[in-house]
């Protein structure tokens, strides 16, 4: 009414040009990232992997390819396929987390990297030596046991293999010695009937969602 | 003749004869108006886009230089090295003047602004006339872009232009008659030693005339049709690039700085403040940061007004109150001034209070009488064909 709304709309402006600014400068400050981020270089721990290439399956895309060979000793003594191949081919990736979520072993995790652009298409694919040797900073997305662990991988440090998995190095321990005799329990049913007082593993057993590892 | 022109002369006169130093004086001069003109376009481009960027919650451009000062010259040098394309059915030498007939009118008129005590370039003493008849320029500068372009939106930013300039010469003119009939003078050290008390308290209204019509001629954004860049690509100067387009640019934001000088001087007193014999240029400078933060300002808030509302805003709203501006001065003036024709502070005072009175009681009726009378729509349901049948019934 009578040009007064005019003043207001002029306060209006007045009154975000006091505000912080939102603007968040890239290279030098970052958003905070989410631990569940699935990003760029997968994290790929060769001790877990069978070579099973179940994560090849799962691509929609069919961007993954792995090769493996038998390895010198026998598989049934406790070693497993040797890895030759692992190429994942990151400019056709969509990032839809399926080879992660297809993965029995625990071996392949997302990164959380986005930073990875290239000029040409060939350097886009990521090759098993570029796996090895990626920072072993794993996503926690599809990975509860990350995820409980309050792991966050823009901050913390690189993870091993052994930590990684949802079962506890003990139960690694005694499953290649043949001891498998304590069914990994539950959080809550730790009184459950088929619980054992186990006092090495009591606290790992929490960390153990399921229980797809027994016999 | 007489301010910085007649200083440089005398000076170079010990030593030169008296063509020569007229040669070196207008070739200073010269030199003075070009680089205050340009730097002020860079100053008012680099404190709009920081301005502009913390209105939107940005930040603005902060990589060249502290706080990102040196933007406009690399914007200067990037236009400089780019490719400079003449349209191939452009009119060529008309298409080559229009930068420098952009540019021009903006260094003239800053060369009778007074930055401070005796410190205008040359100090006219028809001032006012002179800053009037040469921002005119400008309306022809446009017309000829548009026309030279061969190109539609050049054309139609051109005929929007020219009719928005045309229009708001009216009311700005007629505004600054009320400054000139206080003062007594058109020369502008006369208006500035006049305003014992500032003429924005004076006379509000004409300072709101004044201001509202600088910015339609500056195409500013309230009113900035000839060049809108959602409708028209960029209005008259949609063809130009390179070089003649850094020049265009660096005449419309030097335009707003040297406009700012010129309301400053007309009505903030110009380098009046304290201690102004020493300090009257920095007084002079901070006044015009004002009035560009209130440009800035004003261009970021107000969205872009239809081409019928911004004439309707000259003619219906703006030109009226000009007219009772000047009325109501020319009333004062005569029945205030003592016998010699001069009016005391304390006059001025009374002005000031009858007039602030007189403008907001203008603005609001007239606000109020131009207000667009919308009588919205009775939401109906959209019909259906065949919706009122009974269901079933075979069509």
């Amino acid at each position: 009414m009578f040009g007064l709304s005019m003043a207001a709309g002029l306060l209006v402006t007045l009154k975000n040009l006091t505000k912080k600014p939102f603007t968040v400068q890239y290279p030098e400050e970052r958003v905070k990232q989410h631990p569940r981020f699935r990003g760029e270089e997968f994290v790929w721990y060769e001790e877990r992997c069978t070579g099973c290439a179940s994560c090849a399956k799962y691509c929609p895309l069919g961007i993954i390819k792995i090769e493996t060979s038998p390895s010198e000793t026998q598989p049934q003594q406790g070693d497993k396929y040797v890895l030759e191949t692992f190429d994942i081919q990151l400019n056709r990736c969509m990032f839809c987390g399926l080879c992660v979520e297809a993965c029995p072993y625990d071996a392949l995790f997302m990164g959380s990297g986005f930073e990875q652009g290239r000029y040409s298409r060939k350097d886009m694919v990521i090759t098993i030596d570029d796996l090895r040797h990626a920072d072993k900073k794993p996503s926690t997305y599809l990975r509860p046991q990350l995820e409980s662990a309050n792991y966050d991988p823009r901050a913390g440090k690189p993870l091993d293999w052994k930590e990684v998995g949802r079962e506890s190095w003990d139960w690694h321990l005694r499953e290649k010695a043949g001891m498998r005799l304590s069914r990994p329990t539950l959080p809550g049913h730790a009184d459950g009937p088929n619980a054992v007082e186990d006092s090495d593993s009591g606290q790992d057993a929490n960390r153990n969602p399921d229980n797809r590892d027994t016999a | 003749m007489s301010g910085l022109y007649q200083v440089i002369y005398e000076a170079a006169g010990i030593i030169l004869p008296s063509w020569m130093s007229h040669l070196v004086a207008g070739v200073s001069i010269m030199m003075i108006l070009v680089n205050a003109v340009l730097m002020g376009a860079a100053v008012f481009v680099w404190m709009e886009r920081r301005l502009i960027g913390r209105f939107h919650n940005r930040i603005g451009p902060n990589r060249w230089g502290p706080f990102g000062t040196f933007q406009p010259f690399a914007d200067m040098l990037k236009l400089i090295f780019k490719e400079d394309i003449i349209p191939a059915n452009a009119d060529k030498p008309v298409f080559v003047l229009v930068p420098i007939a952009m540019l021009m009118p903006v260094i003239l008129m800053m060369a009778v602004v007074p930055f401070a005590q005796h410190t205008a370039l040359v100090n006219l003493n028809v001032g006012v006339l002179y800053v009037l008849a040469v921002t005119s320029v400008t309306t022809l500068a446009i017309f000829m872009a548009g026309w030279s372009s061969n190109n539609r939106f050049a054309m139609f930013g051109a005929a929007r232009g020219v009719a928005v300039l045309i229009s708001y010469e009216v009311p700005v003119v007629i505004s600054l008659l009320g400054v000139v009939v206080v003062t007594g003078s058109m020369s502008l050290a006369d208006v500035v030693s006049a305003q014992t008390v500032p003429f924005l308290l004076v006379q509000p209204l004409a300072f709101f005339v004044f201001l509202a019509g600088t910015s339609a001629e500056l195409n500013r954004t309230p009113f900035d049709v000839a060049e809108a860049e959602s409708e028209l690509v960029a209005g008259y100067h949609t063809e130009f690039s390179g070089v003649k387009f850094a020049l265009i640019q660096a005449a419309e934001f030097g335009g707003v700085a040297a406009s700012a000088g010129v309301i400053v001087t007309l009505f903030l007193g110009g380098w009046g403040g304290p201690a102004s014999a020493y300090l009257g240029w920095l007084w002079f400078l901070l006044k015009v940061g004002v009035i560009a933060f209130v440009f800035i300002w004003i261009r970021a808030t107000f969205p872009r007004l239809r081409v019928d509302q911004i004439m309707a805003l000259a003619w219906k709203f703006l030109l009226p109150l000009s007219l009772i501006n000047l009325f109501a001065i020319v009333l004062e003036v005569f029945f205030l001034r003592d016998a010699s024709g001069v009016l005391s502070v304390s006059d001025l005072w009374i002005m000031a209070g009858i007039n602030i009175v007189l403008a907001v009681t203008a603005i609001a009726l007239f606000g109020a009488m131009i207000r667009e009378k919308v009588t919205p729509n009775k939401w109906q349901p959209a019909t259906v064909p065949g919706a009122g049948l009974p269901a079933g019934e075979v069509r």
